[in-house]
């Protein structure tokens, strides 16, 4: 069937601000969304708050609207702009639950709006629990056994009949008193007797308890003519129990038989049959380690985190062909971008390894509770491919641009072997560091797997990344050696600290026998077809397929996982930085590693390296590559940061030179320059110990405001009042930053101002100055400020400019700059 | 122990033999699907052929008993990525070295299979051989020797009759290297079933009191299989007639069609199949290197699905004679079960039969 022709607008809804579970994804969709329609001849218009979204820039959609998301706002625009449809299954929940909203109220059907992708039947059946429990039942698919009981004989039975662990949720009680996990039936007893007596009713529920089981998760599309595929399924490292979103994942499932694949795919065909939805969904499972039991945890009835990291998994762009299905296309009209050949009416098969790692934002809030549960704390993800597990699990962790160059910490090193495997009960962020340590230390696979759950298979391969560890510090350093090192995802930095070797012995090994990696192509076909993508990864094996333009290249350095004081605004950066670069004539280059962006999109630049931004991994694509020059001002701190190794390697950084970022970002050099040019700064001093800290800080005198240097987002920045309180900081600052200083300044209260300018060397243009509502003091990132300034006499705007205009000459600035 | 792959067009790869170490050769060919592999090992449509796994890691969930398509492994030769050194399933009775060494299959580890599948892409299926021993002229002059085998399907076959008791249709399936998933699910329907061998006469099978006659799916080409094709041919109009892959070859060339061979074949669990009566896509496991040739269709032959990735022709019917042939395989095995449908229409068909009688 030829697509809706009724359908001349359509309204896409996006997801607003990034918070916890609802990241850069859904620009991603969004914008992938708006592209389909367009290429449809449909006039889009899109609704969303978020302004630092490539979505909301204007050639986008044709008409954006940066306005509250919420039924008033929208109930407006609808009113004003008359779509004939609605597509509310690519913002996220925030979409997602506009649309109910809307449906309700009525103001859809009064403008006679279409809501299109997932009806509002489908929506409230995957939503409401009740519901799901009936459509599940009525479809016999399995959720977990739950029975109200009132007596402990009817409890027993129950048990009796679904067996343990079960979980004991007494009805009307506070805070669970009374509940517990019971494993056995002496333990249930004890638990129900106790939960009848606290329950005001005594009524207890008993839930049988899947914590333990595999967490499976499957990408499921459906057209309007009922033509279902998968594009991925996943399995979670971390079993049941930790939030998905919290959990490493790897693509595609790698401890499953054939057999129970295929049951749990014919089950996620089933549901997203039964909810009727037009588009993509997202099917979570858990499945009995020890059998083929398995039971439905949680459907998404839109497209999700997971469907962003599916699309990078897979190369199937997800959000693409969801909004074209939206419009009535079916599957096998659609083409398969990929390879340009064949439809998107097919199920991706790859022939690598994802691994996906969470990003926590626990290194700026050193105080939270580091334990992972049932609900999220990750602000984003990295993603990592390559032929091995050990390799794609490596990059992964390397990628999360934590100081991790490996599996080794020096702090867990340290620890005793009780307290390693004390620590592995705890589910936290450094768990897979505590189980690397524990099998260093001997503790047996068995126990690590009874304790965490984690399945042996990838405790083994996570064996075999400390065996080769244990290679290199204790057997001569062959060829061999190095290949397996390389093959299995080791650094060179890792290399060279376990081997004892220089780093001169690695580089004549690698060029005397040419040990460097080749690039192989992201295809959904597994070679089976030829395509077309320029997605590429690196591999240490045989054949390297990566076709190199003969046109002049520049790379850009991407921003990495999305963090606290990190987010969208430089993946939007990055992506306009790709497009002015194509228009100037060259071939533009992404380094990237973070599946939730719409920079890394196969479509997005003219070539997409899927890496970790560790400089090696970079290296070794400029060196392939020799582009004409890297830009590093879009790709926030973790490219900047990048800059000074790149230079040391001979490559031609594009924009403000290394030296000039070195003085706008050493605190010395800095004060040496204000003071030169003669602009009044806070008094202020960088410190490296402890004396010196609490000499500098009397000399300035209490309050003070102190923080590490080179480091973004104000992580453990703090207004200190007291000499106790900077010996405090000081002790545990410095454990977070050896490499660089600690930065002292007089606390001025204060208005706080920004100004942002774009400098090519000779001139300056000043697109605006903004005023902060809040006090200085609180970082800027957490302020509120508003543009144009309020509260500025002209007197000070002109200072404010004529102080950017040295600053920026100075420093020779081309490209961006931001002074507060 | 080093091994190396020579292929027809002179590339030698090589990695670690495990398995079974002998050389062998045979026709190499890559499978696409991320699971099944001892599905795949099993699959007697493999007889005779190295397979190549395109997806690196293979033997992570380890072997059982269950998981077979067959009674033995009956590929020639295994070629993978990884190896894995340790496996984990809980229906797991060993690893994928042992297994091939007591099978008797030589395979290889430590291959850029990605490479290897573009050759085979590029270049078509070849010729091949596995071997440990050095790589000398005398083995090229045996590799450009070597020819396919044109008996495989005698080979795999049964060479008893069987019978397997049911309640409803009775279905006599000519077994040309029949899997077990086909058994099973035309069992799960109530069925009774009698596998005949390759060589069964038309006058014996209809001897049966039948309902239908199934012709199986099976190694190589289908114009080796020419008894069969005769069969077939004896049995138009007779009695219903269903084929799977190479049996729905036979049934198109017993109704005056022609089948040719494909550059490299259809093998994965990922093929998208277009039914053209409902427009609506499956997505369907393969293993065929012929197809029907779309291009000498007679008009007894209606075509009822294709393959939407490059439109050859994947079912066929002949509604007054009784004939029906998919080219995938609805019994997946490994793959996904979206096909499964197909075994019942099949009987529904002989149900509306009955009725009408």
């Amino acid at each position: 069937m030829p697509k809706n022709t009724n359908l001349k607008k359509v309204m896409v809804i996006g997801s607003g601000p990034i918070i916890i579970g609802q990241a850069a994804e859904f620009d991603y969709a969004g914008t992938q969304a708006c592209k389909a329609l367009k290429e449809e001849n449909i006039e889009v218009v899109l609704v969303n708050s978020n302004p630092a979204t490539i979505m909301t820039d204007d050639h986008m959609a044709d008409k954006v609207y940066i306005q509250p998301l919420n039924q008033e706002a929208l109930t407006y625009i609808i009113e004003k702009e008359r779509p004939d449809g609605l597509l509310p299954t690519l913002g996220g929940q925030t979409g997602l639950n506009l649309a109910v909203e809307l449906k309700e109220a009525g103001v859809l059907d009064q403008y006679n709006v279409k809501l299109l992708g997932t009806s509002l039947e489908a929506i409230q059946n995957a939503e409401d629990r009740e519901k799901f429990k009936e459509l599940m039942h009525s479809i016999g698919e399995p959720i977990p056994k739950s029975n109200i009981v009132s007596s402990m004989e009817e409890g027993l039975e129950f048990a009796e009949k679904i067996g343990f662990p079960i979980i004991v949720r007494p009805a009307y009680t506070l805070g669970g008193t009374g509940g517990g996990i019971a494993n056995n039936m002496e333990e249930l007893k004890k638990i129900l007797h106790s939960g009848l007596m606290h329950s005001r009713i005594h009524q207890v529920l008993l839930e049988q308890s899947v914590a333990g089981w595999k967490e499976i998760e499957y990408e499921v599309m459906r057209d309007g003519n009922d033509t279902c595929i998968i594009i991925c399924n996943m399995e979670n490292v971390d079993p049941v129990g930790i939030h998905t979103g919290d959990s490493i994942v790897v693509a595609p499932c790698q401890t499953l038989r054939n057999e129970e694949v295929h049951m749990l795919r014919s089950s996620a065909i089933k549901i997203i049959r039964a909810l009727k939805i037009e588009g993509g969904c997202n099917v979570q499972f858990a499945l009995n380690p020890e059998s083929m039991e398995y039971v439905v945890i949680e459907v998404n009835p839109r497209v999700s985190r997971s469907s962003a990291l599916a699309s990078k998994a897979a190369g199937y762009p997800i959000a693409k062909i969801a909004a074209k299905i939206a419009i009535g296309m079916y599957l096998h009209e659609i083409p398969n971008y990929v390879t340009g050949k064949t439809k998107a009416s097919f199920e991706p098969t790859i022939d690598y390894v994802v691994t996906k790692i969470p990003k926590w934002p626990f290194d700026k809030f050193g105080y939270a509770d580091h334990t992972l549960g049932t609900q999220m704390k990750a602000t984003g993800e990295v993603m990592a491919i390559d032929r091995t597990f050990e390799s794609s699990f490596l990059k992964a962790v390397i990628s999360l641009e934590g100081k991790d160059t490996g599996l080794r910490r020096e702090d867990l090193s340290k620890k005793t072997d009780e307290e390693i495997e004390k620590m592995l009960y705890i589910c936290d962020d450094q768990r897979i560091f505590v189980i690397a340590e524990a099998l260093r230390r001997g503790i047996t696979i068995q126990s690590i797997n009874r304790i965490t759950k984690i399945d042996s298979w990838f405790l083994h391969k996570i064996n075999h990344i400390i065996e080769i560890e244990q290679r290199l510090q204790n057997e001569p350093f062959t060829v061999e050696l190095l290949k397996e090192a390389e093959e299995m995802g080791f650094t060179d930095v890792e290399i060279q600290a376990l081997s004892n070797q220089p780093i001169s012995t690695l580089d004549t090994l690698r060029r005397a026998h040419n040990i460097y990696p080749v690039y192989k192509m992201v295809d959904t076909c597994a070679g089976e077809f030829e395509s077309q993508t320029p997605y590429y990864y690196s591999t240490y094996e045989q054949e390297d397929e990566n076709i190199i333009s003969k046109k002049e290249k520049i790379i850009v350095i991407g921003s990495g996982p999305i963090r606290i004081g990190q987010g969208i605004e430089f993946d939007y950066c990055s992506v306009h930085a790709v497009w002015a670069i194509e228009k100037a004539g060259y071939q533009s280059i992404i380094i990237n590693n973070n599946p939730e962006t719409v920079s890394t999109d196969f479509d997005t630049a003219g070539k997409l390296y899927f890496e970790p931004l560790y400089i090696e991994d970079v290296y070794n694509v400029i060196r392939k590559e020799m582009p004409k020059g890297v830009i590093v001002q879009f790709g926030g701190q973790t490219a900047i940061n990048l800059a000074p190794k790149l230079l040391k390697r001979g490559v031609q950084i594009l924009g403000t030179s290394v030296d000039s970022i070195d003085v706008a970002e050493d605190r010395k050099l800095f004060e040496q320059l204000l003071k030169e040019l003669n602009i009044p700064q806070p008094k202020g001093c960088a410190v490296t110990h402890m004396d010196e800290a609490v000499k500098v800080a009397e000399e300035i005198g209490y309050p003070v405001l102190v923080r590490p240097s080179y480091v973004i987002g104000g992580r453990a920045m703090q207004v200190v009042y007291s000499e106790a309180e900077l010996r405090e900081y000081v002790k545990e600052a410095t454990s977070l930053s050896t490499e660089h200083p600690i930065l002292i300044d007089q606390y001025i209260e204060g208005k706080e101002v920004e100004v942002d300018a774009i400098s090519d060397k000779e001139d300056i243009l000043i697109p605006g100055i903004m005023e902060h509502i809040e006090r200085t003091g609180i970082h800027s990132g957490d302020s509120i400020c508003v543009y144009p300034p309020q509260t500025l006499s002209q007197k000070v705007i002109d200072t404010l400019v004529l102080y950017t205009q040295k600053i920026a000459k100075a420093l020779q600035v081309i490209g961006l700059m931001n002074i507060h | 122990m080093k091994a190396h792959i020579l292929l027809e067009d002179g590339t030698v790869l090589t990695g670690k033999a495990f398995g079974d170490m002998k050389t062998v050769l045979g026709e190499i060919v890559f499978n696409t699907s991320m699971t099944g592999y001892q599905e795949t090992l099993t699959d007697p449509s493999y007889a005779g052929q190295i397979v190549v796994m395109t997806y690196p890691l293979i033997g992570n969930y380890g072997i059982n008993e269950k998981d077979v398509e067959s009674d033995k492994v009956q590929v020639n030769g295994f070629v993978v990525k990884e190896n894995a050194k340790f496996e984990s399933n809980w229906m797991s009775q060993g690893n994928l070295s042992d297994y091939l060494k007591a099978q008797g299959v030589f395979a290889i580890s430590g291959i850029d299979t990605r490479m290897l599948t573009k050759k085979i892409r590029n270049q078509g299926t070849m010729k091949c051989m596995l071997t440990t021993d050095e790589v000398t002229e005398d083995l090229w002059e045996k590799l450009k020797h070597y020819s396919f085998p044109t008996n495989t399907v005698e080979k795999v076959s049964t060479r008893k009759i069987k019978h397997i008791a049911g309640e409803g249709k009775h279905i006599g399936i000519v077994d040309l290297g029949l899997k077990r998933g086909i058994i099973k699910h035309i069992e799960a329907l109530g069925c009774s079933i009698t596998i005949f061998p390759w060589d069964i006469n038309y006058d014996k099978l209809l001897n049966n009191h039948l309902d239908a006659v199934l012709f199986s799916n099976g190694p190589g080409d289908p114009k080796d299989a020419k008894h069969a094709v005769r069969t077939a041919e004896q049995l138009l109009g007779k009695i219903p007639l269903f084929g799977i892959c190479l049996g729905q070859q036979i049934l198109a060339l017993a109704l005056g069609g022609d089948t040719y061979k494909l550059k490299f074949g259809h093998r994965g669990g990922n093929h998208p199949v277009l039914d053209l009566k409902t427009n609506r896509v499956m997505i369907t496991a393969q293993n065929h290197g012929y197809a029907i040739n779309s291009n000498k269709i007679t008009k007894d032959i209606e075509i009822t699905h294709v393959n939407v990735n490059d439109s050859t022709v994947e079912g066929f019917c002949n509604k007054q004679l009784k004939v029906y042939g998919v080219q995938f395989h609805p019994e997946a095995g490994p793959g996904p079960s979206d096909a499964n449908i197909i075994f019942k229409q099949w009987i529904s068909i002989l149900d509306e039969e009955g009725d009408n009688a």
